[in-house]
C-alpha cells in the first residue's frame, strides 16, 4: 500500500497506528479511506502540520461531530511539539523531567499569581482577536483553532503547574487536573469580562452587554481549559504511549457523552446540535413519508401531458397524498435527578413541534402541568427555556418526584389528550421515591392508543436499583435507554 | 490535467477569483483535484460552499455545470432521457403514407442514437472533453435513491446506457457536492468523497472576505460591522448570519451611505442580516440596541 514509502521512515506504522485509535474511538474508518489518507499525505509537504491535519481530516472524518475527537487524537499522535517544546518559553527552562521541585521560583503562590496575569492577558488578546468566532458546537477545524500563543501558555501551564513527581527518579507525570485546580482560571472570568467590556461600548455597565461577555469570557477559559488537558495528554503521551492515552483519556464525541456526566460546555455544545437535529429527523420522516408510494392516479393531467406525446401516456400524474399525522403526547420528568436530561427532550420536543402540529406536552415532579402553550412555535428558544423553568418550580408542590401522583393527575385532568391516534412518549429515570407507582393508571392510559413508550436516561445496568422501578414500568410501556444525543436521535428516527 | 500543483497554489489562484480559501479548505480542494476525488462539503448555510466551486471554474478556466438538486429529482433530470416525443415523430415519419416504408429495426436503431438523447449535467460533466468542474449542489435534498446514482458515476466515472453502452469520462471533471447537512448521507457515498466542514471564518477572514467583496466599505465600519455579526453568531439564533448575510448588510450600508455603524445605524439596518422577527428581538434586546 505504500509503495515509495520508505519502510524504515516510521511514518507508515504510525498512520496505521493512528487509524487504529480512531477506530478505537468509534470514528468508522474504513481500508479504502486508510488509503486515501496515504495517498493524501504523498500529496501533501510533510512538514506542513496544518495542511497534513487538513488532509487526513479530509480523507477519514466524514461527520462534525466526530471532529474534536480526530484532533484530540491528531495532536497524540502528531505533537505540536515535543516536551517543553520551545526553548523561550520560559526563561527559567530546567530539566522537566525532574518536576517542579528543582526551582521554587517556577512553581510558587508568587509564580501563581503573575502566570495568571499573564493568561488573563493572553485569554483577552484571544478573544479580542477573533471575538469568539466560531460557535463550540460546529466543532471548527485547524482554523478557528486556539491560537499558538494561548497553545503556548497551556504548555507553560501544564509544564510548570502540572508535573506530579513520580516516584523513581527522573519520572513525571503531568496532570490536567492539577494544573487547573491550582490556576483556577475560572476565577479569571469576571476580570477577563471587565476587561473584554472595558473598550467595547459606551454601554459598558448595561447588563446585556456584560452577559455577552461573560459568555465570551467563559468560552474563552473552556477553550484554554481544553488545552491544558490536551497538552496533559501529549505529554503523558509522550511517556507511556499515544495508544495508551487514546484509550484512557480521550473523550467521547458530543453524540455519545451522557446527559447525566455532561459538563457545562458539553451541555452547551449538545443544545446547538439539537436544533439541527430535530429538523434532519423532521426532514427523514417527511420524506419517508412521501416515499411511501404516490398518490392515486390524476387522470385529466396525465391524459393533458400525454398529449406531448401524441396521445401516449409516457408519464403518470398523481395527487398528492393526505399527509399523515403524528399526534404526539409528551410526558417528561423535569425533576432535579433528570434535570439534564429532561432539557434536550424538551429542547427537541419544541424543536419538532415546528415540524409537527400536534403534540402536547406536560411536565411533572409530582402533579402533571401542560406546558404546550408554552412550546409555541416560532418563539424564541431561550425564552422558552426560560419559561419553562419557571413553571416547573410552580408544578412541584412537595419538590419530591411522584410518579404515581403525577400519572394520577395526568389522568384526571388531561386524561382527553389521549385518543385512539396518539402516542404517548413518557421522559424519565422512573424514579419514584418509594411512593405509589400508580401502575392501573399508566395501564389504563396506554389503553386505545396508537403507542406508547418511555426513555429512560440511564443505563440498563442501573435500572431498578434503589428507588428505580424501572421493569416494573417497562412491563406496561416499553422502556428504552436513550443516554445521549445518538440514541435520541436514533430512537425518534425508529418510533416517530 | 492537474488541477492545482499545490495548497498554496490553490490558495493564491482561488484569491485571484475572488474568493478567500483558509487552510484547510484550500488542502482539501488541492486533494480534491490531486485525487480525482469528489469532494462533499457540509456547513450551515451561506458560508460559501457552492462559491467555492465557483471559484475553482474561474480560477482554472474550466466550465461549470451544475446539477442543482431537489426532492423529487430522479434520473431522467440528472443523468439523461430519451427525447420521447422526437422519437414519436421519427417512428411516425417512418410509417409513410402507404404502410411501413423502413423496418422496425432499423427503426429501432435510429431512435436510440444520440440525436435522441438528451444529456442532463452528470451525463455532460462526464463527457465533456474540456477541463470540467461539476457541481452537484444541496445533495441531502434529494432522495436515496439519487445516492445510488450518484455512487456509480462518481466511483468509476462512467454511465452505462442501455441502449447505447458505457461512457467513460475522458477528462475526469472536478466535482463538488454541497451539503447542508438536512439529512444524514450515506456512508457509502461519504467514504467516496473527500469531505470538508465548511463553517463561518474568523473574524479577520470575514472582514477580509467583506472588503474584498464591497470595497467601497469604510474600514471602521467593516471592522464594527463583523465584531456585531460574531457577536450576533453567539446569540442562540434561529437563523446566525452568514457570510453571505453579512456582504449583504456591507452593501446596503454603502447603498444607505452609513459612514458610521452606531447603535441606531445597526438597529435600522437589522433585517439585512436577521431573518426571523424574533431573531431581530433578541438581538436588540442582548445587544442593547433599541429595545
Amino acid at each position: 500500500m505504500a509503495d515509495g514509502v520508505a519502510p524504515t521512515s516510521g511514518l507508515v506504522d504510525r498512520h496505521i497506528a493512528f487509524v487504529e485509535a480512531l477506530r478505537g474511538a468509534g470514528l468508522p474508518v474504513s481500508l479504502s479511506e486508510g488509503l486515501d489518507a496515504v495517498e493524501a499525505w504523498r500529496a501533501l509537504d510533510w512538514a506542513d502540520r496544518a495542511a497534513i491535519r487538513a488532509g487526513y481530516a479530509a480523507t477519514l472524518v466524514k461527520r462534525p461531530a466526530q471532529r474534536p475527537t480526530f484532533d484530540a487524537l491528531f495532536d497524540l499522535y502528531f505533537p505540536h511539539l515535543v516536551g517543553e517544546g520551545l526553548p523561550t518559553l520560559d526563561p527559567d527552562t530546567e530539566d522537566p523531567a525532574a518536576g517542579r521541585a528543582t526551582n521554587p521560583a517556577r512553581d510558587n503562590a508568587e509564580a501563581i499569581a503573575a502566570f495568571r496575569d499573564r493568561l488573563a492577558a493572553g485569554l483577552e488578546a484571544e478573544l479580542r482577536t477573533d471575538g469568539g468566532g466560531t460557535p463550540a458546537s460546529e466543532a471548527d477545524p485547524a482554523d478557528g483553532a486556539p491560537s499558538a500563543a494561548l497553545e503556548r501558555l497551556a504548555a507553560e501551564a501544564v509544564g510548570r503547574f502540572g508535573a506530579m513527581p513520580g516516584r523513581q527518579p527522573g519520572q513525571t507525570a503531568y496532570s490536567a487536573y492539577q494544573t487547573l485546580r491550582r490556576l483556577a482560571p475560572g476565577e479569571l472570568a469576571d476580570r477577563l469580562a471587565a476587561g473584554l467590556l472595558g473598550d467595547a461600548d459606551s454601554a459598558a455597565m448595561d447588563p446585556a452587554a456584560r452577559l455577552v461577555a461573560e459568555r465570551r469570557a467563559a468560552r474563552g477559559i473552556g477553550r484554554f481549559t481544553r488545552l491544558v488537558e490536551d497538552d496533559a495528554r501529549r505529554r503523558i503521551a509522550e511517556r507511556k504511549s499515544p495508544a495508551y492515552v487514546a484509550e484512557v483519556a480521550v473523550r467521547p464525541s458530543i453524540d455519545r457523552v451522557a446527559f447525566t456526566a455532561a459538563r457545562r460546555d458539553d451541555l452547551e455544545e449538545m443544545r446547538r446540535q439539537i436544533g439541527p437535529l430535530a429538523r434532519r429527523l423532521a426532514t427523514r420522516l417527511a420524506k419517508q413519508r412521501s416515499a411511501q408510494g404516490r398518490g392515486p392516479l390524476d387522470f385529466r393531467r396525465t391524459v393533458r401531458t400525454s398529449m406531448s406525446t401524441g396521445g401516449v401516456p409516457i408519464t403518470t400524474r398523481h395527487r398528492p397524498k393526505r399527509p399523515h399525522r403524528t399526534d404526539l403526547v409528551v410526558l417528561c420528568d423535569v425533576s432535579g435527578s433528570v434535570a439534564h436530561f429532561a432539557q434536550f427532550t424538551l429542547l427537541l420536543t419544541y424543536a419538532l413541534r415546528e415540524h409537527f402540529g400536534r403534540m402536547r406536552a406536560f411536565t411533572f415532579v409530582d402533579r402533571t402541568t401542560e406546558v404546550t402553550s408554552v412550546l409555541r412555535p416560532g418563539r424564541d428558544p431561550v425564552e422558552v427555556m426560560e419559561e419553562l423553568a419557571a413553571s416547573i418550580q410552580h408544578a412541584a408542590l412537595v419538590g419530591r418526584t411522584s410518579y404515581g401522583s403525577a400519572l394520577r393527575t395526568f389522568r384526571q385532568e388531561y386524561g382527553d389528550a389521549l385518543g385512539p391516534a396518539s402516542s404517548l412518549l413518557v421522559l424519565g429515570d422512573a424514579r419514584s421515591n418509594y411512593s405509589d407507582l400508580a401502575l392501573d393508571d399508566l395501564r389504563a392510559m396506554t389503553h386505545g392508543i396508537r403507542a406508547a413508550w418511555w426513555l429512560n436516561p440511564e443505563h440498563p445496568r442501573n435500572w431498578d436499583t434503589g428507588d428505580s422501578a424501572a421493569s416494573r414500568y417497562g412491563a406496561v410501556v416499553p422502556m428504552v435507554e436513550c443516554r445521549n444525543l445518538a440514541q435520541l436521535e436514533e430512537f425518534v428516527q425508529k418510533v416517530l | 490535467m492537474t488541477w492545482f500543483s499545490s495548497p498554496d497554489d490553490v490558495t493564491g489562484r482561488l484569491a485571484g477569483a475572488g474568493y478567500l480559501a483558509d487552510v484547510a479548505t484550500a488542502t482539501t480542494a488541492f486533494l480534491a483535484g490531486r485525487l480525482e476525488k469528489p469532494l462533499l462539503i457540509e456547513g450551515p448555510a451561506g458560508v460559501g460552499k457552492t462559491e467555492l466551486a465557483k471559484a475553482v471554474a474561474r480560477s482554472t478556466g474550466a466550465e461549470l455545470v451544475r446539477l442543482q438538486c431537489y426532492e423529487g429529482l430522479d434520473e431522467a433530470r440528472a443523468l439523461y432521457e430519451w427525447n420521447y416525443s422526437k422519437q414519436l415523430l421519427r417512428i411516425q415519419a417512418a410509417r409513410g403514407e402507404n404502410g411501413p416504408t423502413q423496418g422496425w429495426d432499423a427503426t429501432h436503431d435510429d431512435i436510440f442514437t444520440e440525436e435522441f438523447l438528451l444529456t442532463r449535467p452528470l451525463l455532460t460533466a462526464i463527457r465533456r472533453e474540456q477541463p470540467t468542474v461539476l457541481l452537484i449542489d444541496e445533495v441531502d435534498k434529494t432522495d436515496v435513491e439519487v445516492e445510488g446514482l450518484l455512487l456509480e458515476v462518481l466511483s468509476d466515472f462512467q454511465v452505462t446506457i442501455p441502449e447505447l453502452g458505457t461512457v467513460a469520462a475522458t477528462r475526469r471533471p472536478f466535482v463538488v457536492l454541497t451539503s447542508n447537512a438536512a439529512r444524514e448521507l450515506s456512508e457509502a457515498l461519504k467514504r467516496r468523497c473527500l469531505y470538508l466542514h465548511l463553517d463561518y471564518p474568523d473574524a479577520e477572514r470575514e472582514r477580509e472576505i467583506v472588503t474584498a467583496q464591497v470595497p467601497e466599505l469604510d474600514d471602521a465600519v467593516a471592522r464594527r460591522l463583523v465584531e456585531t455579526v460574531v457577536r450576533l453568531r453567539e446569540l442562540e439564533l434561529k437563523k446566525a448570519p452568514s457570510i453571505a448575510e453579512s456582504i449583504d448588510w456591507a452593501r446596503t450600508l454603502v447603498a444607505l451611505e452609513v459612514r458610521e455603524l452606531d447603535q441606531a445605524a445597526i438597529t435600522a439596518t437589522l433585517g439585512a442580516v436577521l431573518k426571523h422577527a424574533t431573531d431581530q428581538d433578541r438581538a436588540v434586546r442582548e445587544l442593547k440596541l433599541r429595545g
